[in-house]
């Protein structure tokens, strides 16, 4: 049931960390069942891509870690936090630790990008207002933005942008865990290109652990240290990339072998 | 933790314990504290825990103001992970702070009064301009019916007239019952409780009826089309719209206002029904007037411009609401705020524009002597 788990390589050491751990999913709108005992786990450190055809369920897997879909069976650990069941006040905390940004940014229009990224500090901090400005200021630096755009509203900015600030805004609370909803879609190569390496960066600086949800066969091979495939209601295969044409499915295996593919694959070894 | 002591060789700076941003409002105050002069600076941080891009700020920022003021700066104990990171955070380092707080000086308030002035004249401009593109198109869909949408019609006139009904019929009723109930304990006082009748008719057919079934449409629909033409505009469907060919105009804002304008007047009609009853109720169970005798007197004692001069109100209250409605939505400027904003004005708008014309149809019926 658990799916064909490929051999792993361990980002660092021998010890592995799960700090996502998900068992035994299942989600289901009315009659229509999107997971069914699905298992997963993500360690600490590293960049796990999740991929799939159109409705198999990524995005919703996503949202069901984050708490904002209840599932109708299974068990979620984050850190070490029963987030579906586990007491309220640890449930709280535990979302502190972990930064979403969503596919378009879902930036709050009526604030400013710099109040945007303040406003989980002014909320869960009793930081001074000079340094809560000052950190805002410094993770809008830090995601390529100019600072000219700390006192624009999201709708003054380019659809990259918005992607980039709403990063920022997850990252505002220096959070363990980053999830990424589709975060190069919709981007120019370059765009996408540049937003890959400075995810690469800021995990390797930050070190973060990334959930990212994603189809562009550039960033898998550009930065995810390992792929998730959802197929068939579970997640079919996990493993290191390279292992991914290995698998005997049709799908993954006209995913990882298509033309897109080795060009992609050929990108990711040059860098 | 900070502890800074000074020896020959300059100033020591010893950090130790978590420097988190979650809990950084601890040690904010020192490190703002800490004043940096021109000797060297040793930061040792090899009692670090914890460090995140907040705490690595604070470190980096008391580094900044050291090299500014000329100090040499020198890191001791510094792990591989958090060199990593303090270099990152040093590199994105702004020298200006942002500047957050505005301030209003009395020429700028000047300033504003004017702009605001200055724009409530193009405000007037632009509703103007678009009543007379509504109005255009309600000609041109007058001539060439089979333009018109007749799906989004229907559902408009459900939507805006016939789930109304309950409330515009309740709020009817309850008028007439209070105008009689307030009129009977005053002409208690002359012994003409008879007269309770045309106080009544007159009354609400005349003006409340219908001004009252308009002010609860403004309300009700009037708010309700500002919010999803302007979420339309927020989520650019607008713009989709214009590059399809499709008139916005034609398309949501001509079924709309047509909708109003049949349903308008029934919903005035059945308020003045239900006006009629309540207050005829009232009058029975108060005053004695029997239903015969009430329905008599109104017979005789009312005209029928009394309830005509109320219906030809009607259509004009249902353009201007569904005019300054759509009008407001198409002002929407991309964000969520904005769709707030322009509802609340185009209800405040619509219900204010509709007394004032009341009372403009007040002055001119009684120049005219209906």
């Amino acid at each position: 049931m658990d799916g064909t788990t490929l051999k792993q390589t361990p980002k660092s050491g021998a010890q592995r960390e799960a700090v996502i751990r998900v068992r035994n999913l299942t989600n289901q709108f009315g009659p229509q069942v999107v997971h069914q005992d699905l298992n997963l786990d993500v360690w600490r450190g590293e960049v796990l891509g999740i991929v799939g055809g159109s409705g198999t369920g990524k995005s919703v897997l996503l949202r069901t870690i984050v708490g904002l879909n209840k599932p109708a069976a299974g068990s979620i650990e984050v850190l070490g936090v029963d987030v579906l069941n586990g007491p309220e006040q640890e449930r709280r905390r535990i979302e502190r630790r972990w930064g979403v940004a969503f596919q378009d940014g879902a930036l709050f229009s009526s604030l400013t990008v710099l109040q945007n990224v303040m406003a989980p500090l002014r909320e869960h901090t009793g930081l001074s207002e000079s340094l809560m400005c000052a950190l805002g200021s410094l993770k809008i630096s830090l995601v390529g933005l100019p600072q000219l755009s700390c006192g624009k509203l999201p709708s003054e900015l380019s659809g990259g942008m918005r992607k980039r600030a709403a990063l920022a805004r997850a990252l505002a609370l220096d959070p363990e865990i980053v999830f990424l909803d589709e975060p190069t879609a919709g981007l120019d190569p370059i765009g996408a290109a540049a937003y890959d390496e400075l995810i690469g960066e800021l995990q390797h600086a930050l070190g973060l652990t990334v959930f990212m949800v994603t189809h562009d066969l550039d960033s898998l091979y550009a930065i995810c240290d390992r792929v998730a495939v959802l197929a068939e209601k579970r997640v079919l295969v996990e493993g290191p990339i390279e292992e991914m044409t290995k698998v005997d499915h049709p799908w993954v295996q006209e995913y990882f072998t298509g033309p897109r593919a080795r060009a992609a694959q050929e990108k990711g070894q040059d860098r | 933790m900070i502890q800074s002591d000074r020896d020959a060789n300059g100033v020591y700076l010893r950090v130790s314990g978590d420097l988190l941003t979650q809990s950084l409002d601890i040690v904010e105050k020192a490190f703002e504290g800490f004043q940096t002069d021109s000797g060297t600076l040793t930061v040792d941080l090899s009692k670090v825990e914890a460090l995140d891009t907040g705490g690595a700020w604070l470190i980096a920022d008391v580094a900044r103001r050291a090299k500014a003021s000329g100090a040499t700066v020198h890191y001791e104990g510094l792990s591989p992970a958090h060199s990593a990171l303090l270099e990152t955070v040093a590199e994105n380092i702004s020298d200006d702070r942002v500047a957050e707080v505005e301030h209003r000086s009395f020429t700028d308030w000047v300033a504003s009064v004017g702009e605001r002035t200055a724009q409530a004249g193009k405000d007037l401009l632009s509703l103007l301009e678009f009543l007379g593109l509504t109005l255009h198109r309600l000609v041109r869909t007058f001539l060439m019916p089979w333009r018109l949408r007749k799906a989004a019609l229907v559902s408009q006139m459900e939507e805006t007239g016939f789930k109304a009904i309950p409330i515009v019929a309740l709020m009817g009723f309850l008028i007439g019952v209070v105008l009689a109930f307030q009129g009977a304990t005053q002409l208690k006082q002359f012994g003409a409780e008879i007269f309770v009748v045309e106080l009544i008719s007159i009354s609400v057919l005349r003006e409340l009826g219908i001004l009252l079934t308009a002010i609860i449409v403004a309300g009700r629909s009037g708010s309700a089309f500002t919010a999803s033409i302007g979420s339309m505009k927020v989520q650019e469907e607008i713009d989709a719209m214009r590059t399809l060919g499709l008139d916005p105009i034609e398309v949501l804002v001509i079924p709309r206002v047509v909708a109003l304008l049949i349903m308008l007047p029934i919903l005035g009609f059945i308020a003045d029904l239900a006006a009629l009853i309540g207050g005829g109720l009232m009058s029975w169970i108060d005053l004695g007037v029997s239903p015969g005798m009430f329905v008599t007197r109104l017979k005789e004692n009312t005209g029928i411009w009394q309830f005509a001069i109320g219906m030809i109100k009607a259509p004009f209250f249902a353009l201007v609401i569904g005019v300054v409605a759509c009008w407001q939505a198409m002002q929407v400027k991309g964000s969520a705020q904005s769709v707030g904003q322009r509802t609340t004005a185009s209800v405040v708008q619509s219900i204010f524009l509709v007394i004032a014309l009341d009372a403009l149809f007040s002055i001119f019926f009684s120049v005219m002597e209906v």
